[in-house]
């Protein structure tokens, strides 16, 4: 089956000599929700300047639906709806002449334009202001303009770049709903983002970067599944004594607690154990438990966990510091 | 891809850009070219007599119309086309399936637009101080769409290379307006010194002044196939120069 996207030997030297990428390959397949995440710097937005063709590759091979973007440019171009991180729309035009124009980039009709950007318009709850002026929306509107404007042409695949930057957890959720909407539809979906909470609950497959290179890129289970150790707080319900709690820390083996504050635990769980034994556990010292969370976002630990092993890997190879803007 | 929707979408853009802010774009011209008339004819020129064989008045009309098309054709496509790059929205043609030439024939259409209107308007207010007669229409049209559509295309070339808003007025600040000026606006070059008259027909917008003075006058300096044939080589030659950098993406891609 063709990919979506596929990527070999990619590399971008920027004048100066910094390497943002340094042969990277990466396939996306057809209806993917797919995350490409990285630290700044690490070239994620490179790769999708060159995927979008408003980055110049040094080498390499893209190909978007099967067509090389060095011999058949426009035609990959079609397939992609790209929304930027950085706002890149006239601020003094209305919403809807930016909508209308776009769409006719893309060779749709005024008539299809104008019923197009009504439904999208609608959808993303921006309809109100479809005459004004576009440097009169607040942040979370813009972002949701660019994505409007993105799919004017009804593209097969969705680039996004950092989406939901500055956007309410309210909005951003309604995003994520739009954005798995748009999947189901059939479009396969390529996102970055710094809030790894999102591409967890979002995306299948992902691919990590780091310093101009792949470290990582698989499937989000398989991602996930390499987690040894989970980190779990529980809120003990008010009026515990804290002598009890204490005793039970003391006592506890094969699970390790702790206490953090006097109504507080602390616990760390491998692949070994389960929830059931942690709850048995407390049933039995009489501890109750008013409400359960994870420490922090799994995947951040494990992204966290993969770029200080790249980071590290590159302090012990003595090679001279290269400092670049991406 | 059908490009004649891309086209027509870059054109309307541009059109509803300087549309919106007529304030800037249409009514200066106006205002300037009133003043020269009540300076340089009313109260100058009526103290220099004949130029050409015509009043004085009648001899700068087509000059100053001429002048006002090459100032308004590209600025328009300079400002804006420097506009897209600072606001980055030149990104919504680049990621679209837009050929260059259509980018190029787009933002040259509407740099050609606006020059045109302000050619009429500058006409219009003309008339208000002067009879204009009509030599030869075809000549007066060739030559002012093929002029704006040469200092469009210069435009377009000056803000490919701008990284300031700076860089898009000094060559309209220490080139263009030199040049219009000493381009035999108000004057015949027949009346400077001979090294002065070869100097001048380096000057490409003589070329263009004569021709526009022709279709109303009948008269130039210059024979009119020089004329259209300079004027049709810078055309050809900042078109290529446009297509190349865009092509390469100077200024626009990383």
């Amino acid at each position: 089956m063709t990919y979506a996207l596929e990527i070999s030997a990619l590399k971008k030297t920027y004048k100066g000599g910094f390497q943002a990428l340094k042969g990277i390959d990466l396939t996306v397949s057809q209806g993917d929700f797919f995350a490409l995440l990285g630290p700044n710097g690490a070239g994620k937005s490179t790769a999708i300047g060159v995927i979008t063709s408003l980055v110049n590759k040094t080498a390499g091979q893209v190909k978007v639906f099967g067509y090389d973007i060095d011999t058949d440019l426009e035609k990959a171009k079609s397939f992609i709806g790209l929304v930027p991180q950085e706002f890149n729309f006239s601020q003094f035009e209305p919403l809807m002449n930016i909508l209308v124009n776009q769409a006719g980039y893309y060779g749709v009709t005024k008539s299809v334009a104008i019923e197009r950007a009504e439904k999208y318009l609608k959808q993303l709850e921006l309809w109100d202001k479809r005459d004004a002026p576009a440097r009169t929306l607040s942040g979370g509107m813009k972002r949701r303009l660019m994505i409007a404007r993105a799919l004017m042409h009804e593209p097969k695949m969705l680039i996004l770049d950092e989406p939901t930057a500055g956007v309410d957890i309210e909005l951003r959720r309604s995003m994520w709903s739009f954005l798995r909407e748009l999947n189901q539809q059939g479009i396969t979906i390529i996102l970055t983002t710094h809030y790894l909470e999102e591409a967890e609950m979002l995306c299948r497959n992902i691919a990590i970067i780091d310093g101009g290179e792949i470290v990582e890129n698989t499937s989000m289970k398989k991602l996930l599944a390499q987690l040894d150790v989970e980190t779990f707080i529980f809120d003990i319900k008010e009026g515990t004594a804290v002598s009890k709690l204490e005793q039970f820390v003391k006592q506890s083996s094969v699970i390790t607690y702790r206490l953090i504050d006097d109504h507080t635990l602390e616990m760390d769980l491998n692949k070994a154990q389960n929830l059931n034994q942690v709850f048995e556990q407390l049933s039995v010292a009489n501890i109750e438990v008013q409400s359960m969370r994870n420490k922090s976002n799994r995947l951040e630990a494990l992204f966290v966990s993969l770029i200080n092993k790249k980071s590290s890997a590159r302090q012990t190879k003595p090679q001279s510091a290269v400092v670049g803007a991406n | 891809m059908n490009n004649s929707i891309a086209l027509k979408s870059i054109l309307t853009k541009e059109i509803q850009r300087f549309m919106r802010i007529w304030v800037q774009t249409l009514v200066p011209p106006a205002i300037t070219i009133s003043l020269y008339f009540v300076i340089f004819g009313s109260l100058i020129g009526s103290r220099i007599g004949e130029m050409g064989g015509f009043d004085y008045m009648s001899f700068i009309v087509p000059g100053l119309i001429m002048m006002s098309v090459i100032t308004n054709s590209y600025s328009n496509v300079a400002s804006s086309f420097f506009s897209a790059k600072w606001q980055r929205n030149v990104e919504e043609m680049l990621v679209a399936p837009v050929p260059n030439w259509v980018i190029v024939a787009g933002y040259v259409g509407g740099g050609m637009c606006r020059g045109m209107l302000v050619g009429l308007i500058v006409t219009l207010v003309s008339l208000l101080f002067v009879d204009i007669q009509l030599h030869n229409i075809w000549v007066i049209i060739a030559t002012v769409v093929l002029t704006s559509a040469t200092f469009a295309l210069g435009g377009l070339i000056n803000a490919i290379f701008a990284n300031s808003f700076d860089d898009i007025s000094i060559i309209p600040t220490f080139i263009l307006t030199p040049l219009t000026y000493l381009g035999g606006v108000f004057y015949s070059i027949s009346l400077l010194p001979e090294f002065w008259q070869g100097v001048s027909q380096a000057n490409p917008i003589v070329y263009m002044v004569n021709a526009f003075r022709y279709g109303f006058l009948g008269i130039s300096d210059v024979s009119l196939v020089t004329a259209f044939a300079v004027i049709i080589f810078f055309i050809v030659t900042l078109f290529t120069i446009a297509m190349v950098l865009i092509s390469k993406g100077i200024g626009l891609r990383t």
